[in-house]
């Protein structure tokens, strides 16, 4: 019978065959049904070739049918919606559908670079390592031509339109895989009453079910899978996820899903986010993952047509596809079997079975000598012909001499490979928690290790392959879960059973041996991704690259996308071989999430776009801003008002603007960025003279004072006016940016090193508005705003602080100043901030008060030489450095004191903060210019310095800048210079940091 | 004997079916007495060895390493190299490096797919703008080249970027270095493997070294778990286990390890031929020859040595990486891993003596070790031959912790390293 669809009611498997779906595949309509993964649905219409491989482009059908699929690898989709790299094996049509191959170039039938097979014997693993060197000027050129031919998919060029969304949840167990041992574990664990999650990559539970024949307790498997599923669905405890891959076990039992909700629709059906991605804390984990089945490493095992036997039972039952119409089969157990009893069932020819077991016996070869199949027993598949599809298979009889087979090569016509190379159980998860895979001998595969966290493997998870085992493991594991999650149920009844087979043992085949040395005959393919060859891991052994993962990294073994899921095993394995080793020696490359490839955006979540990339912090004054036509400024997670410019104003105008009007009469701003930190406790002032560098014991209640933060090394981290509101309690500012980092690093010093002090921080940034009247009518606009204080000089000192009334809205009002001018900083509960800042304006109007921003606040306070920390300093700089050697106490300890009586911190010529005066008045300095004292010097150029701010002042009607230099407060008078990228250079005299009003005349009045 | 790697060779081994090829180095059982014992196969480990031999004669060298060479960072990193850093001292440090690179391939006639495809490190607000002005100007002025792009011709040269002004912390502009780009990293520990081999030395794999033997304040030797080993001096090269070795000799290090992440996306056609690298968001990529997405991390907060980091910091760190570039937000992650970094209070590498009489360190590189490798052995060498710090490494001695000449990277520049 012709391949393709099979179409009798008895094979209809889980497709609807009532449902067609149109899609097409590189560029062709096709139909397929509801149920079909692209893969089925292509194989359903003929289709085996699908992609070309990575390096030799060399043509690859597919190969599995599942997650493990290596070649099978197309483009879904176009524009902004594509998505690279798809498996078509794990893809489930819709209607609109649009795939295409991926790696290939004009077509996939007729492609370019499938040159490079006939240079494959210049290409072995690692090639271009060795050449490309000649000329060394050629290697950008040749890269280039290099990163042009690899690579699969392409990335989408335009912004993901898709939504993508996470969720937390917590769970006594979780189960992972609905075949039949985690169907079990999930039903065990959920009768106790357990919270439990049971998540499945797959669109239906059922796993190897899917595609059995086997009956359980009497009934076809699917249906008992149905019965399952309705019992887990009733329980309310069950959350159950569908298309939902458990892809990384990291530490405290913390597993992360990716649920994929919308790639199965067509667009019109989409609804909602994409992706959900779920991070799971689970008490307990039941790996119930299954096993993935290896090819086996032949000559030309990589031909379209060349499938693994189970994916041959899956497109047969679950899809009624037939894969071809005259089949072999190559395997080394007894499963195999049971597909070509399928293939025999569904009419397919099976030509023959290949065993390399030398008596095959088992209850399945029987049944299939007795449908008359021929058995070629202590035989193997050495070579396959067909280069788009297989054409035949060349068979040759063991035991091999020196590696070396001899005699007879029969040729079998088919157009169909089925081969097994036994079973891997998917360890991933489990080595992933921490867990070391350990080899088994008897059943020739990887086994979980001895768990490190709460899990558990269960069924082909665990090595047991038989139906029977998983159903009673799963069925245990879960039991087991729930009880250590503290759940238990005493009327668990018995684990069913099923019609199950007898196996005979699996006999380990690594690279099956041929006529050929390896290496001189056909290339057998390991890792067919990525064209990892048996002759490429046996070269890097002999060139010395013994450990598996220099092996991985020189041959690029297990790499792909496919992270070597069929592949690893065998390479590992002929690695041993080449290596005269045990592959227990060899052992496993590490086992890294993602189990499979998990989207960027869902991994990214909604913590995307202008809004959430990161919280957006507003003051409760931003509306008002920007009604004033504010430009704004990031500083941390907030948006500060840069500047105010009216209409036709330039930035620099409007600055100026705002800094003559603030100097001249008044001018408000908006502060409520500052870090705010309350600080109580009856230790309070013994912490803040610890943390701070000069003595807070003495401040008097209402009174404030600047203090400087250092490091442990010694170099200034914040500072900021810090009030003593009553005995025990202060309020601290702290720079806008350093607020959090301010607030860890003093819970850090209370928590680890100092528990013995009684001090408590709150962090109240957020809890108040703040405004600052700032210039010589500040104090009058405050007259007329503010009931309750006496704001003459006498009674309301500098650097004090008082309690009143703005309006009617209580307020604390601190004349603190960072201007240099009179001022005063209005402390509101932040809901009311609105109604406060207006009543200032409004009171203000009479004097021209006027808003500025963060760029007049920089200049006001540079003219006043005061610095800002991060800007001024860049952690290399001492108090002393700026000039505050005042603000440090000589008699008491703080943080960093003993890092300033290091030597270096002692030099006579440290960088220094000064002033710089440019020859040209206008010309404004770069920040961060380097500053040298001889421009004409031959490179490396001694730098002595760096511009750190740097304006033009208004008020004083020149270009201002501080600066950082080699001994400056020595050189005080010097020219210097700045040179510029464009090769001019700017001339500037030192100065005194301080431009303005220097004896601090003006907010003292 | 080394076979030369070149074409001619390629195609003469091939008519052999590739049979002929030597191993790139060999296998020795540990020797009774070496002159110099480097303890650590990675990049610079296997470097020191390397220039050891050729620059100094001294072969009579063991590299000891307790898994397989390149196993650690040099095999974990996200293979960016640069040299465009801030201060004159890490500057002249790390442009040697480039400079070394520049010639590497030829020199170890091993291809490491040096490729200088540039770096753009992103300025995302006023500040970073004036730090990268400030880094900028002193590159130049030091002889490394360096230019400020503004976000215009940025989008220019990047079109897949995002520099629109509305996004939540904008693009302003970056500094470029057309110099910086990427290698190979495992063909690095490799390379220089096989030079060191090459001239002797001995590089022996699943040695784990378990004590290190003093008498009177000197060194003799080191136990490892395959017996005792003799060595004049011993050089210490181990990163994120500096610590635990520098306890086994007796004495203490201001090195705190902290694991760092990595990722990469699945293979795709070129779409990125650069290397951007934001601070400010805490992301950095670019993409391989083999087409991945090449993807990197800020550090974990917490310490430790298990080579294993949080969740949290992939999640951060894909979310900056679709801000940057809201076209790979459907491109698919498809590994991640994580290293031990060996970070410094000053962000600066450890290079030279310790209290112990003959035993040398090299660490603290932090985040920034694989773009030093070749000039972190060059220097390394030449210290252990002679007995004292080459010009471009006096100031990264242990001392300056107790000095306060300290070369504040993270502090001053603004960079991811």
């Amino acid at each position: 019978m012709p391949a393709g669809r099979l179409k009798t009611n008895e094979t209809e498997g889980r497709i609807t065959l009532s449902r067609p779906i149109t899609f097409s595949f590189n560029g062709k309509t096709l139909q397929g049904y509801q149920g079909d993964t692209l893969a089925s649905a292509l194989l359903a219409n003929g289709i085996h070739l699908v992609g070309r491989s990575w390096k030799y482009h060399r043509p690859r059908g597919i190969l599995g049918s599942g997650t493990e699929e290596p070649n099978a690898v197309v483009q879904l989709g176009i524009g902004a919606r594509t998505v690279p790299n798809v498996l078509a094996t794990q893809l489930e049509i819709y209607e609109g559908l649009e795939a295409s191959s991926v790696n290939c170039w004009p077509s996939l039938e007729h492609d370019l670079l499938s040159v490079n097979g006939w240079f494959s014997r210049l290409m072995p693993a690692g090639f271009y390592y060795k050449t490309f060197m000649w000329p060394k000027s050629m290697w950008m050129k040749y890269e280039q031509a290099i990163r042009r031919a690899s690579g699969l998919g392409v990335s989408p060029n335009l912004p993901d339109p898709d939504r993508y969304e996470k969720t937390y949840a917590h769970c006594d167990v979780l189960v992972v895989g609905a075949g039949p041992a985690g169907l079990m574990a999930a039903l065990a664990a959920g009768r106790t009453g357990a919270r439990v999650i049971l998540a499945d990559e797959q669109s239906e539970p059922g796993g190897s079910l899917l595609y059995s024949r086997e009956t359980i307790e009497g009934l076809p498997a699917m249906k008992w899978v149905a019965g399952v599923w309705q019992e887990l669905e009733s329980m309310e405890e069950m959350k159950l996820l569908r298309r939902s891959t458990v892809f990384g076990y990291h530490d405290q039992n913390f597993l992360t899903i990716a649920e994929r909700l919308n790639d199965h629709l067509p667009r019109w059906e989409c609804r909602g986010a994409r992706e959900r991605l779920w991070k799971v804390r689970a008490r307990q984990v039941v790996l119930a993952s299954g096993a993935l089945e290896r090819p086996l490493v032949f000559g030309n095992n990589d031909r379209p047509g060349v499938m693994l036997a189970s994916a041959v039972s899956c497109y047969i039952n679950r899809f009624a596809v037939a894969p071809g119409s005259r089949c072999l089969v190559f395997t080394n157990n007894d499963s195999a079997y049971g597909a070509a009893l399928d293939m025999v069932d569904a009419g397919i020819q099976v030509q023959a079975v290949v065993d390399c077991r030398p008596r095959p016996r088992g209850v399945l070869p029987e049944r299939l000598r007795q449908r008359g199949v021929e058995i070629i027993a202590g035989s193997v598949v050495v070579n396959v012909k067909g280069t788009h599809r297989v054409k035949a298979a060349q068979v040759m009889q063991l035991p091999a001499q020196n590696g070396i087979l001899k005699g007879e090569k029969r040729l079998i016509h088919c157009d169909l490979l089925a081969m097994s190379g036994g079973w891997s159980p998917v360890v991933h998860l489990s080595s992933q928690s921490g867990a070391r895979a350990r080899w088994d001998d008897a059943r020739a595969c990887f086994l979980p290790g001895m768990p490190v966290q709460q899990e558990r493997s269960a069924g082909a998870a665990n090595g047991s392959f038989s139906l029977n085992a998983c159903l009673s493991e799963g069925s245990f594991a879960g039991r087991e879960a729930a009880r250590l999650a503290g759940w238990e149920w005493d009327n668990q009844p018995d684990p069913p059973s099923s019609s199950m087979q007898l196996e005979e043992p699996v006999q380990p085949l690594w690279l099956v041996p041929s006529e050929y040395a390896p290496g001189r005959g056909p290339k057998q393919f390991v890792d067919m991704q990525n064209d990892v060859g048996a002759a490429d891991i046996i070269l890097a052994a002999r060139e010395g690259y013994h450990s598996i993962e220099h092996v991985k990294r020189y041959t690029a073994l297990g790499f792909g996308t496919d992270q070597g899921k069929v592949g690893n095993i065998n390479g590992m394995a002929i690695l041993a071989q080449s290596l005269g080793a045990t592959i227990a020696d060899t052992g496993t490359t590490t086992f890294r999430p993602n189990y499979t490839p998990v989207t960027f955006g869902a991994i990214a979540g909604q913590e995307v776009g202008e809004k959430l990339f990161e919280p957006v912090r507003k003051t409760a004054l931003h509306e008002w801003h920007q009604a004033r036509g504010a430009a704004f400024e990031n500083v941390g997670q907030w948006k500060r008002p840069w500047y105010y410019p009216k209409s036709g104003e330039s930035m620099q105008e409007a600055v100026n603007r705002e800094c003559l009007a603030t100097r001249e009469s008044v001018g408000i701003i908006d502060v409520s960025t500052l870090g705010k930190i309350v600080i109580t406790g009856k230790d309070s002032g013994e912490f803040l003279n610890r943390i701070y560098t000069n003595a807070w014991k003495k401040l008097a209640i209402d009174k404030a004072r600047y203090g400087l933060m250092l490091g442990e090394d010694g170099m200034v981290m914040d500072d900021g006016v810090t009030i003593r509101l009553s005995e025990n309690r202060y309020y601290m500012h702290t720079t806008t940016g350093g607020a959090a980092g301010v607030y860890s690093w003093m819970e850090r010093w209370l928590q680890t090193e100092w528990p013995d002090l009684q001090v408590f921080l709150i962090s109240v940034t957020d809890h108040w508005a703040t405004a600052a009247v700032v210039g010589p009518n500040s104090r009058r606009v405050m007259m007329g705003a503010c009931q309750g204080i006496d704001f003459s000089a006498q009674s309301f000192p500098f650097m004090s602080s008082r309690e009143g009334t703005v309006g009617s809205i209580p307020a604390r009002i601190n004349r603190i100043s960072f201007s240099g001018e009179l001022a005063y900083e209005v402390n509101v509960p932040a809901n009311l901030g609105k109604p406060m800042w207006e009543v200032l304006m409004a009171v203000g109007e009479e004097f021209g008060i006027t808003p500025y921003g963060t760029e007049t606040m920089h200049v006001l306070r540079a003219e006043k030489g005061y610095i800002i920390v991060g800007q001024d300093t860049d952690g290399s700089v001492t108090p002393d450095d700026l000039g505050m050697g005042w603000a440090l106490s000589k008699t008491k300890d703080f943080l960093g004191k003993r890092s300033l009586a290091r030597e270096d911190c002692m030099r006579e010529d440290r960088k220094q903060l000064v002033g710089l005066l440019t020859i040209n008045r206008t010309e404004v300095l770069p920040e961060g210019g380097q500053i040298v004292e001889d421009p004409d010097a031959a490179i490396p150029v001694p730098m002595i310095g760096h511009v750190t701010s740097s304006y033009y002042s208004a008020c004083l009607g020149h270009s201002i800048a501080l600066a950082l230099v080699q001994g400056g407060r020595s050189r005080i008078g010097e020219i210097v210079h700045i040179p510029l990228a464009e090769g001019r250079v700017i001339p500037a005299r030192i100065s005194d940091p301080v431009f303005y009003d220097p004896d601090g005349e003006r907010q003292n009045v | 004997m080394m076979t030369k790697y070149s074409f001619f060779n390629l195609v003469r081994n091939a008519l052999g079916h590739h049979e002929g090829w030597a191993p790139a180095w060999r296998s020795p059982e540990p020797g009774k007495q070496y002159d110099v014992v480097i303890i650590g196969g990675g990049g610079h480990g296997l470097a020191t060895a390397y220039y050891l031999a050729k620059e100094h004669g001294i072969t009579n060298v063991a590299v000891l390493e307790k898994g397989w060479i390149g196993g650690g960072n040099t095999g974990r990193n996200t293979t960016i190299v640069r040299s465009n850093y801030l201060w004159d001292e890490a500057a002249h440090l790390y442009e040697a490096s480039m400079k070394l690179w520049e010639g590497l391939s030829q020199d170890l006639n091993f291809n490491l797919m040096f490729s200088q495809r540039g770096v753009y490190n992103l300025g995302h607000n006023l500040q970073d703008m004036r730090d990268i002005r400030r880094r900028v100007d002193a590159n130049r002025l030091n002889g490394i080249d360096g230019e400020v792009v503004d976000g215009i011709e940025l989008k220019r040269r990047i079109p897949i970027l995002n520099t629109s002004p509305n996004s939540r912390y904008p693009v302003l502009g970056a500094s470029f270095q057309a110099r910086g780009g990427t290698a190979r990293h495992d063909a690095v520990a490799w390379g220089f493997a096989r030079g060191a081999d090459s001239f002797g030395v001995d590089i022996i794999q699943q040695c784990e070294v378990i004590g290190i033997r003093q008498v009177n304040g000197c060194v003799t030797g080191v136990e490892t778990n395959r017996g005792f080993i003799g060595a004049g001096k011993v050089g210490i090269v181990v990163a994120g286990n500096s610590s635990v070795l520098a306890g086994l000799a007796g004495f203490r290090l201001p090195i705190s390890s902290h694991p760092l992440q990595a990722l990469v996306s699945e293979p795709l056609k070129p779409v990125l031929d650069t290397v951007v690298m934001s601070n400010a968001v805490h992301g950095y990529i670019s993409q391989s020859d083999k087409g991945d997405l090449v993807v990197g991390a800020g550090i974990d907060s917490f310490n430790g040595y298990g080579q294993r980091g949080s969740f949290p910091v992939i999640e951060g760190v894909l979310a900056a990486i679709k801000a940057l570039f809201p076209v790979f937000s459907r491109v698919r992650m498809n590994r991640q891993w994580g290293g031990i970094v060996d970070t410094t209070p000053d962000a600066c590498p450890i290079i030279g003596r310790t209290p112990v009489k003959g035993v040398y360190i090299n660490c603290g590189w932090g985040t920034g070790g694989f773009k030093a490798t070749p000039g972190s052995g060059y220097v390394f060498a030449h210290t252990l031959a002679q007995e004292r710090p080459h010009s471009l490494n006096e100031a990264f001695s242990l001392e300056r912790f107790t000095s306060g000449h300290l070369i504040d990277e993270h502090g001053a520049a603004g960079v991811a390293h």
